[in-house]
């Protein structure tokens, strides 16, 4: 903290200095990243545009009401909820709101397709998809769930797109959230020391590290000494 | 609008803070010079906890990562892009150019791969071996202490192997390969290519007490909190202030050219305050830009007056000539062998390739000039937006079903987790004098500024070397036991070979030259044309190599900064 706080005060007094000669204020940068230091307030790293896009996004409202209790339904069709967790945990509905926003070229398929489920459950059913029982929800899907791996998707049918495209989000969505990634078992994100691929699974894929390759690795007990060199070039600590 | 002029004369004013302008502002303050420093974009500094992206996770954003505002992420540590809005660029005879911009303190040293690759002896003498381009004039002898300066004041990590045209250097250690990495290594093997440890400017090994040690969270394009990746901001600015440097910092500033007297000498810059969208002026004893090769050349085409009525230092005719990117390549393979993978440890590593394949073959067996390196990616990343899209599709490679709903899913996407591996081949084009960078007469920016019109063609030599990419990834994924991802691409979609721009290389638009005929600036990065401006980003490249050229950018800017300081110290500038 003492090392930060040194060189911003380095940084504010030139900045603020040099602006004076032209007597005008520091910017709007200089005076919030100096506040930034020890305050509580959560951030995720976004310029104040950003934020201000964010806010923006999120005050509009896309889906109505029955469109996202649908996708809701729908999501947990994709990816129904188990003992780790399901989509309305992992966020994923309002996540797709907020991409439908983000993403306005993909507004028509989401919404397109979330009238042709209802259409096409009405037409069979007589029941918005919704309110369909399970087992004739899961007809409708069975149509449109699968896709022909060799043809461009977009050259396949509207619903085949829009199921890839909820599908697609709601994966995406599960497992970007914090039950997902646990469900996952990503274990980085984290400060940790790098030394290798453990043994067992070297074992596992029949690999083992050359010797000479290993000789030449950081020795990771001796990564706080500070390096030095002989006039070779040769590591000397 | 009147234009307000500083009354303070600086040793030195610097246009942009990335890798060759920071270099310039540590070496001039290091050495008590007065200098400011002009970035067009905002303050930043990775250890600002208002600013960080590193360590975050995708749920703390509603967007979990997608690039909407950020092309590479909306994680990665650049602020700009391809397009920034009021910004604009355009295009020559539909021919196409893809600009990249960071503009922030530090530039794109903050979110850039850290590959740290000197240049070698053949490099700066190519012509001598195949006849193509031009010779630098100077050699990698006259660049070589800079480059072990570099080495030890940065801190890279590598290894010595004595290759004739990939120096050795004063390495940290590297760290081990990566799971993917060993089937990489053993895949190329099959096929005779040399594999050797990443060379990347990060610290797996503490280099001094101002900056931390690397946490391998694999997130340098994030910009590192403690300093252990490079960035210009964190290794060379902050520590120039540190120590004392007389260093007035103007931040959202926009320079829009260089001032000149009546013997057309600089006397300074004048710039767009973001802020109040009003017009400064500062003045210099000496100009330095590095705002990017391409920036640089704008301010020169835009800097003209009656002594250098073509723009300054132009009248060669040749700022923004023999413009030219690295040539990419990229493709990517299923390797089965790597499906149903433990998850049980943290591959993370350093935010890049811990090996790579520098180039290897000889050319008189090759239908194209030059050479590319291999950069290798893959492993059980941090899911971001886009995980998981078509979860099942390597079902194809195995008959099955494509697609699909229910509890399956989730085994699907445990099954292959972690299973692509991918390759980016990064290569060597010959600088031609009609790829160029030119004002558009036609359009200026949100504050007033002529733009750049990009005018760029690749010829055959790029596009078979693309060709010869693409057989060798191929090859290397077979070697893999794995499927190539995607159709080979076709000769007429150039073989895969990116737009130029894309790769975010761009050199050459200042190049040097002992003749003020056919170059702008000589050997010390200094115009012909105007004694006291001198260009240390990557403008006065004369050639490209199969590196990546930050490396080179630094090593040249110490050099020709320690040459500014002693010019003015002699009071001949």
């Amino acid at each position: 903290m003492d090392r930060r706080n040194s060189i911003k005060s380095i940084i504010l007094g030139s900045v603020a200095g040099g602006l004076a000669v032209h007597g005008c204020k520091p910017g709007p940068e200089v005076t919030e990243g100096a506040a930034a230091a020890g305050a509580d307030e959560h951030y995720f790293g976004r310029t104040p545009e950003e934020l201000e896009l964010i806010a923006e996004l999120e005050a509009e409202q896309f889906f109505n009401e029955h469109e996202m209790e649908t996708i809701t339904v729908l999501c947990n069709l994709i990816l129904p909820p188990d003992d780790k967790g399901g989509i309305v945990e992992a966020g994923v509905p309002e996540f797709i709101e907020f991409i439908a926003k983000d993403m306005p070229h993909l507004q028509t398929t989401f919404r397109g397709g979330l009238m042709w489920l209802d259409h096409k459950s009405n037409t069979d059913f007589g029941t918005e998809f919704k309110v369909t029982p399970e087992d004739q929800q899961k007809q409708i899907l069975d149509t449109i769930a699968f896709y022909d791996p060799e043809t461009p998707m977009s050259e396949q049918p509207l619903e085949i797109q829009f199921f890839a495209l909820m599908r697609n989000h709601t994966v995406s969505g599960y497992y970007t959230s914090k039950i997902g990634i646990e469900d996952l078992g990503y274990k980085g994100n984290m400060p940790n020391v790098w030394d290798g691929v453990p043994q067992d699974v070297l074992d596992q894929h029949g690999l083992a590290y050359d010797e000479d390759w290993i000789a030449k690795c950081v020795d990771q007990s001796k990564r706080g000494i500070i390096a030095e060199w002989d006039d070779e070039g040769n590591l000397l600590t | 609008m009147q234009i307000k002029e500083s009354s303070t004369v600086y040793d030195a004013i610097i246009v942009g803070s990335g890798a060759g302008g920071g270099m310039s502002t540590k070496i001039l303050a290091d050495a008590g010079l007065k200098v400011a420093v002009v970035e067009a974009g905002p303050y930043f500094d990775p250890a600002d906890p208002k600013q960080q992206t590193q360590l975050k996770w995708p749920y703390e954003s509603p967007r979990r990562g997608a690039g909407t505002t950020r092309v590479f992420g909306e994680w990665d540590m650049a602020y700009g892009g391809w397009e920034i809005d009021g910004q604009p660029y355009t295009h020559k005879d539909g021919t196409k150019f893809d600009w990249y911009r960071s503009q922030m303190l530090g530039g794109r040293t903050n979110h850039w791969g850290r590959i740290s690759l000197r240049f070698g002896p053949k490099d700066f003498k190519h012509k001598d071996v195949d006849g193509l381009g031009d010779n630098w004039p100077i050699s990698y002898d006259d660049v070589k202490p800079y480059y072990d300066k570099l080495d030890k004041l940065i801190g890279v990590f590598g290894t010595n192997e004595g290759l004739p045209n990939d120096p050795d250097g004063f390495f940290l250690p590297p760290p081990k390969p990566r799971l993917h990495e060993l089937y990489y290594i053993k895949g190329a093997r099959k096929s005779k290519m040399p594999v050797i440890p990443g060379r990347l400017s990060m610290l797996t090994k503490k280099i001094n007490e101002d900056r931390g040690v690397c946490f391998y969270c694999g997130q340098c394009g994030r910009s590192c909190q403690v300093y252990a990746d490079f960035s210009a901001g964190s290794c060379l600015i902050f520590p120039a202030q540190k120590n004392g440097g007389q260093i007035d910092l103007y931040v959202n500033s926009m320079v829009r050219e260089v001032t000149t007297n009546d013997e057309g000498k600089a006397t300074g810059v004048s710039y767009i305050n973001k802020e109040d969208r009003k017009e400064y002026q500062l003045k210099g004893k000496v100009v330095i830009l590095a705002a990017s090769a391409c920036s640089s050349a704008r301010i020169l085409l835009n800097s003209k007056s009656p002594q250098h009525p073509n723009g300054l230092g132009n009248s060669s005719d040749v700022v923004g000539r023999y413009l030219h990117d690295s040539t990419g390549a990229s493709r990517a393979g299923f390797i089965p062998d790597l499906m149903n993978r433990k998850v049980s440890y943290n591959e993370d590593g350093v935010g890049g390739m811990h090996v790579y394949t520098p180039w290897w073959l000889d050319n008189k067996d090759l239908d194209f000039p030059r050479g590319y390196h291999i950069e290798v990616w893959g492993g059980m990343g941090m899911p971001n937006y886009g995980f998981g899209f078509n979860p099942n599709d390597f079902n194809k490679f195995f008959g099955l079903p494509t697609g699909g709903y229910g509890a399956g899913l989730k085994e699907d996407v445990k099954k292959y987790y972690g299973s692509v591996i991918g390759f980016g081949g990064r290569g060597e084009s010959i600088a031609q004098k009609d790829n160029y960078c030119e004002i558009d007469p036609t359009v200026v920016d949100e504050f007033g500024i002529p733009v750049l019109r990009f005018h760029y063609k690749w010829t055959d030599y790029e596009r078979l070397q693309a060709k010869h990419m693409q057989e060798t990834f191929e090859e290397l994924i077979h070697n893999m036991g794995g499927e190539v991802l995607g159709d080979t691409p076709t000769k007429e979609q150039d073989y895969g070979l990116h737009n130029p721009g894309n790769i975010i290389h761009e050199v050459g638009t200042t190049r040097m030259g002992d003749n003020p005929k056919t170059s702008v600036t000589n050997k010390y990065q200094q115009l012909h044309d105007c004694d006291n401006v001198f260009i240390t980003d990557a403008g006065p490249f004369t050639s490209q190599a199969d590196k990546n050229c930050t490396w080179t950018i630094l090593a040249l800017s110490w050099r020709a900064s320690e040459y500014i300081v002693e010019q003015l110290k002699q009071q001949n500038i």
